[in-house]
């Protein structure tokens, strides 16, 4: 028997639509259909300054923003080769970590609602909103804040708000073990989770499957070691790994991931520099709004970019960030221009969900949902 | 450095005449390619002890209309072991095609399948050529350069028959 699951099914997250050649109940092929959420922002991005493809990113994997934003960002200022300021980097990594938690978030909450528990999506959404309630003071934006900007930061840090990221990432700790209390040692967890979803570390790889679904099967590879960015040399953490790959696996690296991540934002509010926000650099970034408004040259500054852009050496660069998926990269070739000649997104649900075939195939129908919420695939930037 | 000096050194041994060019820019090491042997050279990188290139991070294409040969097909490699990235490149002309390395990393079938929609560049060897994106049927390749970037149908919208 033939069915189709998809693109209009809860489990899916999002619009994606697998067909299921069945034997029974057990699973003989699938094909996964991608493509309803295209938009094409590859191609759109070639007719953008480089400052207007910002905004692009926000709306890949919506709920890693400022992940996306940093991605780019960095490779924009490799291509260019400036360098940004400390504080700059600090906050980056701060904002960054804070929406991988939030990620990691709303996977668990979701993740636990597809196999049947209800409460964990109560609990982690409540978290959740103060994460983005230290956004929307940051940056003015919640899901799709465009916080960053070439060459650092759009504002600094608005008053008082270290002491609400403290409060954070004082109680969060606290908040893991009582999602604990509802998972981990729960017997229908364990039964939907455990040995479900392995396949060979090689096939694994092969699939080009990264960030904690990678990490699961036992391999530490993570973009934040293996090409430390954005200062994060300068940070103390450890890669959770697990062992077989199964669902359970990834499901407690994500977990350990999210102590760490709060860590990080323990060290970088310490030890946070102070300085500028921003790189001063008159032909990338814009002027400070209150020059704008105060003197001529900073006006024609500020017109001279916003309309026509900057254009970087002819060139191309690669650089990427363990997104709370895995890792996303950019590949952006420049032809001089003040428009990217190519830009090519490599996101990381796009290759994790290639991998999802060989993980359910011969197995049970029920598998499939929790395979699907392991490998935390986001159609938006599955099919850009 | 010596790692990846060491990549393109046993390239040159190897594949004398396929290696057009080794370029560095802002310490990234891009290989230039001829089409020919862009198999065997895949298959080296993968499988030599030395290099172990296991990930396929990416695989994309590039257009440079009007030039010729108008594609390009861009290799990015990852080796776990070594902790190094490689670029490969190489130029596909308009009506050729080039080999698949669905057969050496297997999530290459889904990255030739969206080349082959966005960009139309066909893959030999490939086990199951079709649209990824975009549906069966549809007319034309959006990401290449004479294709217009708010779509040919702009002024007149389509609606499929119920």
């Amino acid at each position: 028997m033939t069915i189709n699951m998809g693109p209009q099914h809860p489990a899916t997250h999002g619009v994606l639509r697998i067909v299921l050649e069945l034997d029974g109940e057990v699973i003989v092929r699938s094909t996964p259909h991608l493509g309803h959420l295209h938009r094409g922002i590859e191609k759109l991005a070639e007719s953008k300054t480089y400052h207007q493809a910002i905004p692009l990113t926000d709306r890949l994997d919506y709920t890693n923003a400022m992940g996306n934003n940093l991605a780019y960002v960095l490779a924009v200022e490799k291509l260019l080769g400036i360098q940004v300021p400390k504080r700059a980097r600090y906050i980056r990594v701060m904002m960054a970590e804070l929406q991988r938690i939030a990620a990691h978030l709303i996977w668990l909450g979701t993740h636990a609602l597809d196999i049947g528990a209800m409460t964990p999506l109560l609990y982690t959404f409540r978290e959740r909103e103060d994460v983005l309630r230290i956004f929307e003071e940051v940056a003015g934006g919640r899901l799709t804040p465009t916080y960053l900007r070439i060459g650092g930061v759009s504002k600094d840090f608005p008053e008082g708000i270290g002491e609400k990221v403290k409060a954070f990432v004082q109680t969060f700790p606290d908040h893991i073990k009582e999602y604990e209390t509802l998972l981990t040692k729960n017997i229908i967890w364990l039964k939907r989770t455990k040995g479900v979803g392995i396949i060979s570390k090689e096939d694994a790889i092969s699939f080009g499957v990264t960030g904690p679904t990678l990490r699961g099967f036992g391999v530490k590879y993570d973009v934040r070691k293996a090409f430390p960015y954005s200062s994060y040399e300068d940070f103390d953490f450890d890669i959770p790994i697990g062992s077989v790959g199964d669902v359970y696996d990834r499901y407690v690296v994500r977990l350990r991931e999210m102590e760490w991540s709060n860590s990080i934002v323990e060290q970088a509010l310490e030890r946070l520099p102070r300085g500028p926000v921003l790189a001063n650099d008159p032909r990338i970034t814009l002027p400070p709004k209150d020059d704008v408004l105060m003197d001529i040259a900073s006006l024609i500054r500020q017109f001279k970019i916003v309309s026509e852009g900057f254009r970087p050496p002819a060139g191309e660069v690669y650089a990427s960030v363990e997104a709370s998926k895995g890792e996303l990269g950019f590949y952006l070739v420049s032809d001089g221009s003040n428009h990217p000649f190519r830009f090519r997104i490599r996101t990381p649900s796009f290759a994790n969900l290639s991998a999802l075939s060989k993980m359910i195939e011969g197995r049970l129908i029920a598998d499939v949902i929790s395979v699907i919420g392991s490998i935390d695939i986001v159609l938006g930037e599955v099919d850009r | 450095m010596a790692e990846v000096n060491l990549t393109v050194k046993k390239l040159k041994e190897k594949f004398m005449n396929s290696i057009l060019e080794g370029t560095t820019f802002r310490n990234e090491v891009t290989v230039t390619v001829s089409k020919g042997e862009i198999f065997e050279i895949c298959k080296f990188l993968h499988s030599d002890p030395d290099l172990q290139y296991r990930l396929l991070t990416d695989l994309c294409g590039l257009d440079f209309f009007p030039q010729t040969p108008r594609f390009g097909v861009v290799y990015l490699l990852y080796s776990l072991k070594s902790n190094q990235r490689l670029r490969v490149k190489t130029r596909v002309g308009e009506r050729e095609s080039i080999p698949s390395v669905e057969s050496i990393w297997k999530v290459a079938n889904w990255y030739e399948r969206e080349v082959y929609d966005l960009l139309g560049i066909t893959f030999d060897n490939h086990p199951d050529l079709r649209r990824i994106m975009l549906w069966d049927g549809y007319e034309g390749h959006p990401l290449r350069k004479d294709y217009p970037t708010e779509g040919p149908d702009f002024d007149k919208p389509f609606v499929p028959e119920v």
